[in-house]
């Protein structure tokens, strides 16, 4: 049984208190988490999430010159648009055909890896970190902060910090030093992406066929010195988040709970190798295997495919709560794919979008995104990303793939090598799909946390070896870094990547030499969907629904800092979500879904 | 002893809605400032300011229950209600739809109409507390003339807040609305912008330099040609003729001759990256005209091609005649050389 099994209601009412957070600050966007708790049991029993802005990308995109489309949907992301116009540069070249020189793709691996590294590092500590901040401890759970300042930190030797109490004051807002310091890695990890991509977040230097970078041995020393000093910064911060978060579960037994939801995870793949990635479509199985982020979807911790093509084909747009009328009578324009598969209607290359605006109705349409489902042949799966780097690291870990030294899948486990720096040694990092005390798969709030600072020390690590090889090529003379195209009357394309928050999907369909149809599908719309035609819930309310409440306030003076905990820690992105909304009406409900991970 | 005033003793508040049609970038932005930073201005760490107390959705702690504890909206009921303990100004990112198009629904709002239960739209946000704001800030292209998300055959009848206003809106204070325009815009000068807007409301610096579209002068005032590295090659008539190139990109799309903007002049951060002066085509997002105007990006400006020909013709002329010189200056002076005798022409003088 999946979770595409409809819930069944109880129709039980007991003492509940709503309460609602919007907008939630500390995300991207505008999101507003509507609840129902019950405080006698400690537990949230219900979840609406809802935002309230549409902009209309896929509409205003037709008829436009398809070689404008990086440049316009960057936009739709202020902190990870330059994702956007790298899946838009990807999905150009399948249309135009073009292959840039490999220079030129190091140079996007470059940019996309100092991404990660900027964005993961602001969002980590100087967002999520407040929830686990002095200051909030104080206000949420006194008694753990006692505890933390009497808890000598493991790692103190790595990172010190001698107690866990000083590890949460080393986060207070402005005041605490790791998080001034990390405002700082924010800043020369983006200096570090304006070398490569122009300018932060909306690059300047990308075009399909490559890019406008001039490769120079000064622009490779300024991203090395640079990249460097990030490499010794994650030496401390991995060991440091290991112990912040292993404290939260020893201080409150039950913490895995927080935020937990059935391991359903989505991973499109990134950082193409350009000596395999021709961008063909009908070698894209292939050159997707290759790529140092392995493309795959985890169901229940088992890794059911590595084929982007298999990904590509199973991708639903589902509506039923949505302000959208739909488009079973419009023109499909995409029947099959460039390898014959047939394609559905409901995929996005055959997607319309008709905005109907009306009334928030929590009993009826509530939302301005759809529900993307992928359909495995029997379910139309829910699949979230838990905020990117969890899903990243399950899928390569598990396919086992990807081997350069700095960073090596086993088959079971990621391990992140890191070279000499200033003041530290080598030191290697594993990351471990997580359990829980019964040794099943676990996704919850701290392990997607958890992820987040690993995969930061990912990024630092591909990015050497990209290094390596960009040097190779201009050591060789090799300076060119972008291919001339010429732009067809007719194409069908995609383009896949992970931005920051997980999956990154672009579809265009090109007709006349100008864009018929384009739709592009980000991380947020996945994670915070909304209940489909079938009833199936998106993957926050499952997550939210679940999570139990450790905060010791009462309702007066409640925070639900255990919500927003579980709501951060899937790093909610709403310009990229369009629009969200969770839940199912006004009953308590009960979760039956055997392989639901659910508090009795 | 300083000769700024202490003026911490007042309280400024920065209301920032991030409501609009917007991706947040502008916010996103301001955490890479530098000159000033956040923390700095935060920090009060600049001589003469006053207190601020920022209300920013993508930092702010306050993150509590509607109408409960530490509730982030509340400050802006407050600030309506003229609650708060010191003058506001209002932050607006993101352009502003038109909700007039359609029977019922939102575009977009922020935080929910108290008497509806429904999403309070971000022009009834502005309707509100504009009469009562020292003064309106407009950051990014989007909030100060509709950028990407007013682009021709958009759904939302999309605009900026002067649009929606009115050009001639003045804030209680006499204040215009004051746009910093950019996609993004540019860190440090939204953070100077602010700082600057800072020192006014306490009284220490005159009204803020707008030029007619609303933008700071000392920030606007130049084109992105003027401070383009490559001007030179403009000059000297080497366009490139494909990306990746260090020569002049306006035949591959660049429009810097006609976009105010400076960011090839100051840099992206900390004076590293930008637009043409590192080989990305201006794609004009700072301007009023921006996307529309400039579509296809990729594209030669119609302009260039009169004077990109008439600077091909004279730059020849002039090149040959450079390199003539430039091979002349390339050369060290004969007398550099070793040997018994001192060519340099200095004549000993005897005592």
């Amino acid at each position: 049984m999946t979770a595409t099994a409809p819930k069944q209601s109880t129709g039980r009412k007991t003492d509940l208190v709503e309460m609602a957070w919007d907008p939630i600050t500390r995300i991207v966007g505008s999101l507003g988490i509507y609840t129902k708790i019950d405080f006698a049991a400690k537990r949230v029993v219900e979840c609406h999430s809802t935002s309230s802005i549409f902009r209309g990308y896929s509409i205003f995109m037709k008829g436009k010159d398809p070689r404008d489309a990086h440049f316009i949907t960057s936009r739709i992301c202020g902190i990870c648009g330059d994702n956007h116009a790298t899946c838009s540069v990807y999905n150009q070249n399948m249309a135009y055909g073009v292959r840039p020189p490999h220079l030129g793709e190091w140079i996007i691996n470059l940019g996309e890896a100092a991404e990660y590294m900027f964005d993961h590092n602001l969002y980590q500590d100087n967002l999520v970190g407040v929830d686990f901040c002095e200051k909030m401890i104080a206000e949420t759970n006194p008694g753990v902060l006692e505890l933390a300042n009497r808890t000598e930190a493991r790692g103190a030797a790595e990172h010190g910090y001698r107690t866990i109490g000083d590890i949460m004051r080393a986060l207070n807002p402005f005041t605490g030093e790791f998080y001034r310091e990390t405002l700082q890695v924010s800043r020369y990890t983006r200096e570090m992406f304006c070398l490569m991509e122009g300018r932060h977040v909306h690059p300047s230097t990308l075009y399909p066929g490559g890019v406008g970078t001039v490769a120079t041995i000064q622009l490779f020393t300024d991203y090395m010195t640079r990249l460097m000093w990030y490499v010794e910064f994650m030496k401390r911060v991995v060991p440091m988040h290991d112990d912040l978060f292993d404290f939260m579960y020893e201080a409150l037994p039950g913490y895995e709970e927080v935020g937990r939801r059935r391991v359903l995870l989505g991973c499109w793949g990134s950082l193409n190798d350009p000596e395999h990635c021709d961008f063909d479509y009908r070698t894209m199985t292939d050159w997707g295997r290759r790529m140092f982020v392995t493309p795959g979807v985890v169901v229940d911790g088992e890794l059911v495919t590595t084929d982007l093509v298999e990904i590509n084909l199973g991708i639903r747009i589902l509506l039923g709560s949505s302000f959208y009328r739909g488009w079973e009578d419009q023109p499909v324009f995409v029947r099959q794919d460039p390898l014959g598969n047939p394609v559905s209607q409901d995929h996005p290359w055959n997607q319309h979008t008709i905005p109907a605006p009306q009334k928030r109705d929590f009993d009826d349409k509530y939302s301005w995104t759809m529900s993307p489902r992928w359909f495995d042949g029997t379910d139309h799966l829910p699949l979230d990303t838990g905020g990117g780097p969890i899903a990243r690291l399950w899928a390569t870990a598990l396919a086992g793939l990807v081997d350069i030294g700095y960073v090596r899948a086993t088959g079971h486990s990621v391990d992140i090598n890191l070279p000499r720096t200033v003041n530290r040694g080598e030191r290697t990092f594993t990351w471990t799909p997580p359990t829980d005390g019964q040794g099943r798969p676990l996704s919850n709030a701290i392990e997607r946390d958890r992820a987040r600072t690993y995969f930061q020390a990912y990024a630092a690590a591909a990015a050497l070896h990209f290094l390596e090889k960009a040097l190779a090529e201009v050591r060789a003379g090799h300076s060119k870094t972008w291919e001339s195209f010429v732009v067809p009357d007719e194409s069908v394309s995609c383009g896949f990547t992970e931005a920051v928050r997980g999956v990154l999907s672009h579809h265009m369909v090109v007709r006349d030499g100008k864009i018929a149809n384009y739709h592009p599908y980000p991380p947020t719309p996945w994670n915070g969907s909304v209940r489909d035609k079938f009833g199936t819930p998106g993957p926050y309310e499952d997550a939210v629904q679940n999570t139990p409440i450790f905060e010791e306030n009462g309702p007066d003076d409640f925070k639900g800092i255990d919500i927003m905990r579980a709501v951060r820690s899937f790093d909610p992105c709403l310009p990229c979500g369009v629009h969200m909304y969770l839940g199912n009406g006004r009953q308590v409900h009960k979760e039956t879904s055997p392989t639901q991970l659910n508090l009795p | 002893m300083s000769t700024f005033a202490s003026h911490d003793d007042t309280t400024v508040h920065i209301l920032w809605i991030n409501a609009g049609l917007s991706c947040d970038g502008d916010s996103v932005a301001l955490t890479a400032a530098t000159q000033p930073s956040i923390e700095e201005i935060a920090l009060g760490a600049l001589p003469g300011l006053p207190k601020v107390a920022v209300h920013w959705p993508l930092i702010d702690f306050e993150s509590g229950p509607d109408k409960g504890a530490d509730t982030f909206i509340e400050w802006f009921f407050r600030a309506e209600r003229g609650e708060l303990d010191g003058p506001f100004v209002l932050v607006i990112e993101g352009s502003i739809p038109n909700e007039a198009i359609k029977a019922e629904g939102y575009w977009c709002g922020f935080g929910n109409n108290p008497a509806t239960g429904q999403p309070m739209t971000t022009s009834e946000w502005i309707d509100r507390l504009a009469p009562k704001a020292l003064g309106i800030l407009a950051v990014g292209t989007c909030a100060t003339y509709g950028g990407i998300h007013a682009m021709a055959g958009n759904p939302t009848g999309a605009m900026g807040v002067a649009d929606y206003l009115g050009r001639d809106w003045r804030s209680s204070a006499g204040l215009p609305i004051v746009n910093v325009p950019g996609c993004p815009v540019h860190p440090d000068n939204l953070s100077e912008t602010i700082l600057y807007l800072l020192y006014q409301a306490v009284g220490s610096a005159p009204m803020i330099p707008l030029d007619e579209a609303g933008r700071p002068t000392w920030l606007f005032g130049m084109t992105v040609h003027e401070g383009c590295d490559r001007g030179g090659f403009y000059e000297q008539g080497q366009f490139a003729s494909e990306y990746g190139s260090p020569e002049c990109l306006v035949k591959l799309g660049c429009w810097g001759p006609v976009v105010k903007c400076n960011v090839p002049k100051r840099g992206w951060i900390n004076g590293v990256g930008g637009c043409p002066n590192v080989g990305g085509i201006c794609i004009g997002c700072t301007m009023p005209g921006f996307p529309d105007k400039f579509m296809p990006f990729m594209d030669a400006p119609p302009g260039s091609k009169i004077s990109g020909a008439a600077s091909g013709a004279y730059g020849v002329a002039i090149r040959k005649l450079r390199d003539i010189t430039a091979k002349t200056v390339d050369k060290e002076p004969r007398w550099r050389t070793p040997g018994r005798q001192l060519r340099t022409g200095y004549q000993p003088t005897a005592f």
